[in-house]
């Protein structure tokens, strides 16, 4: 009997499990619907895109598309999501088969896409590559809307020396080594440490885990050396170090003992701003589909598109918000998540 | 008197001799190194509520998710002879159905997150009891088995509240993560006692810690003698998976904030660890409890250590392995070996301690 109860319980988890895999299926399973909804002279477009699992960037980035190449706007778009390069691949192929007018792609991997391209460029699909960069010859593709890591740091650390603060006492709670967001919020940072503007009082790697930000900062707080800038390199480990701020009696925010920063712009971090409880946010954008749309209706208008870089790039702009400038409007339409 | 019964503590816990080793070595260093690092002192946060501060109480609180779940690992571990390599993203799926539920029903009261624990236990016994079907009842591997939870676990948890990093804002959950007001010290090491205890007297008042180390040392004998090896193991799971739930709880609630990714990852290492330099078999069989408690808190303050050291970002990973080599090696059955061989030798020079001990 306890074997049928057990043999049970393991099929309803599987069966649950399979229910759940389904669900996440279905954003893929768009691609199946009939291209007969393309008529009307509707401009077809596939999107390859990271799962919005990925991160609440991704989220915001994949609600950005969805929510811009509508059939109201005047776009027949299928949309696939994969994190492994090999199968967003085999989607780019199939897309071109399917005969769509444009290939919006951010790429898994910045390497193996040549082929696809050319293919691409042979069968008449225009190729736009957004927020990831291939390793490819630029003539395989109109244009990259990109961010700039290193830019997003500076726009950062300029706010920084901005506040003409006495001295700088930073802690740096650092992301994931080696990830591109975190090498290019600590660059900025340590140029500064480097020529001496700033004192590096920990510089520490937290793996974006807010849990581990407050254990760096208690560590910080018990050794008794003073510091009065968190810098965090996103929102999460931000809070976790307020948190630790918070347990020690330490005040933070606008005109107090530490100035808080942290990245990512979501909307309950932007909200610590407006309470002025934190005093900067920064954002690597993940807006790209409204420029792309507009560049696409240029093309098909016949026209030309400019504004492109050397290596045929738009830098998407990086904004940062300072505490006593926000407005509930900026979190509104800048805020990620709820 | 007093040296039998030295001796006889020694003959029992030889096994809690690692951790308590690693955790002196630690102490040592850091009063070497810095005389004032173990100074606790009281001071009030920023709600004005006084509160106890000082490293000590940095590494009791921030070891807490670890040291349940080593609890619980160590239950798994004697009687299946595995490990649970899913526990992370078991804590992070119960922090999702946690945060669900709080953000389901309005204003947060004390029942609601009365509600909200008891939910993420009851998920969090289920997904244990789909690994412990899976290694009781399958009889596969528990690395193999709870390897599926690890792979797409964190996935499970996305799908319960989506991409973004929900918060929760409300006092009884920051009672649960950081301080009560009026009580100094951090809740989470509360819980730590609170499920100490309950271990204790779940194995005090039940036959349930011998009938796991004996599954666990032979299970053909264990069911020769009546007990019910599949049961058990699927307990050991389920148990686990309170474990996780709690650590899932506590995590969630030190911020206020659930994110499915980040949550108390790579901690399933650290919980298998903390089972080992506790002295306890990874084979399974024989176990203590509070060896593997006392391995979770060895674990965090060799962090904490290297956090005050300012260790640079790029190293800290390479300097903990080489404390932990040491460790692991220490507790190896060579070393082990020659330890005991040294006592003995100790021991025959004082034969009258040695005729005490076989008297």
């Amino acid at each position: 009997m306890r074997k049928v109860i057990a043999l049970l319980l393991a099929l309803v988890l599987v069966f649950a499990l399979a229910a759940c895999g389904q669900e996440a299926a279905k954003p893929e399973a768009k691609e199946d619907t009939p291209a007969g909804s393309a008529e009307g002279g509707l401009i077809k477009v596939g999107v390859i895109n990271n799962p919005p699992s990925e991160s609440g960037y991704r989220e915001a980035n994949v609600n950005d598309f969805t929510s811009v190449f509508t059939e109201e706007n005047g776009y027949d778009a299928k949309f696939f999501y994969s994190i492994k390069n090999d199968e967003q691949l085999a989607a780019a192929r199939q897309f071109i088969t399917d005969g769509v007018d444009y290939l919006l792609i951010s790429a898994a991997e910045t390497t193996g896409w040549d082929a696809v391209l050319k293919d691409a460029k042979d069968a008449g699909v225009r190729v736009f590559l957004f927020d990831r960069m291939i390793d490819c010859d630029k003539d395989l593709f109109e244009a990259a809307v990109v961010s700039n890591m290193a830019l997003e740091g500076e726009t950062a650390v300029n706010w920084l020396l901005d506040q003409k603060l006495p001295e700088y006492n930073v802690v740096h709670i650092q992301g994931a080594m080696g990830s591109d967001a975190q090498i290019g919020r600590t660059g900025a940072l340590d140029a500064q440490f480097e020529a001496g503007t700033m004192h590096k009082v920990v510089q520490q790697t937290a793996t974006w885990d807010e849990g581990e930000a407050k254990k760096i900062v208690e560590a910080v707080i018990n050794s008794g050396e003073p510091f009065n800038v968190i810098y965090a390199e996103n929102d999460g480990m931000a809070r976790g170090a307020v948190a630790a701020l918070d347990e020690a009696g330490i005040t933070h925010g606008v005109d107090k003992d530490v100035i808080v920063m942290g990245f990512d712009c979501n909307k309950w971090a932007l909200r610590e701003l407006l309470a002025g409880n934190w005093n900067y946010d920064g954002q690597c954008s993940p807006f790209q589909a409204s420029v792309i749309d507009q560049m696409i209706k240029t093309l098909e208008a016949g026209g030309t598109i400019e504004g492109l870089n050397d290596a045929k790039q738009i830098i998407s702009e990086e904004k940062g918000f300072d505490a006593r400038t926000i407005t509930q409007e900026d979190i509104d339409t800048y805020g990620l998540g709820e | 008197m007093k040296t039998k019964k030295t001796s006889r503590f020694f003959a029992n816990n030889s096994a809690l001799l690692i951790p308590l080793i690693a955790i002196l070595l630690l102490v040592i260093f850091n009063l070497f190194r810095d005389p004032g690092f173990f100074s606790v002192s009281i001071a009030a946060n920023n709600n004005g509520d006084p509160v106890l501060q000082g490293n000590l109480i940095s590494i009791l609180n921030g070891a807490s998710e670890l040291a349940i779940l080593s609890m619980g690992m160590t239950l798994v571990t004697a009687a299946s002879g595995g490990q649970d390599i899913s526990v992370g993203a078991l804590a992070a799926i119960a922090g999702s159905v946690f945060v669900k539920v709080l953000k389901g029903g309005g204003a947060i009261t004390g029942s609601t997150v009365l509600l909200a624990v008891l939910a993420c236990c009851a998920v969090a016994m289920l997904f244990g009891a789909f690994n412990g079907s899976l290694v009781a009842f399958f009889r596969i591997q528990p690395m193999i088995a709870t390897l599926i939870l690890f792979t797409c676990g964190r996935s499970i948890a996305y799908w319960i509240n989506g991409g973004a990093t929900p918060t929760v804002t409300s006092g009884i959950i920051d009672g649960i993560g950081s301080f009560i007001p009026g009580i100094p010290i951090p809740t989470p090491i509360l819980i730590v006692i609170f499920m100490g205890i309950l271990f204790a007297l779940l194995f005090r008042f039940t036959t349930l810690g011998l009938y796991i180390q004996a599954v666990g040392i032979n299970q053909g004998a264990a069911r020769l003698n009546g007990i019910n090896a599949v049961g058990m193991k699927l307990l050991a799971f389920v148990l686990l998976g309170v474990c996780c739930a709690v650590a899932g709880v506590i995590g969630v609630s030190r911020l206020s904030l659930i994110n499915h990714e980040t949550l108390l990852i790579n901690i399933e290492m650290d919980a298998i660890l903390a089972v080992a330099i506790g002295g306890n078999s990874l084979g399974g069989g024989k176990f203590k409890l509070i060896g593997s408690i006392l391995g979770a808190y060895a674990i965090q303050a060799l962090t904490t250590t290297l956090y005050a050291m300012k260790v640079s970002s790029t190293d800290v990973k390479a300097y903990k392995a080489v404390v932990i080599i040491i460790l692991v090696v220490l507790g190896s059955p060579v070393v082990k070996e020659a330890m005991d061989r040294l006592w003995k030798k100790l021991r025959t020079s004082h034969p009258k301690d040695a005729g005490k001990e076989a008297a």
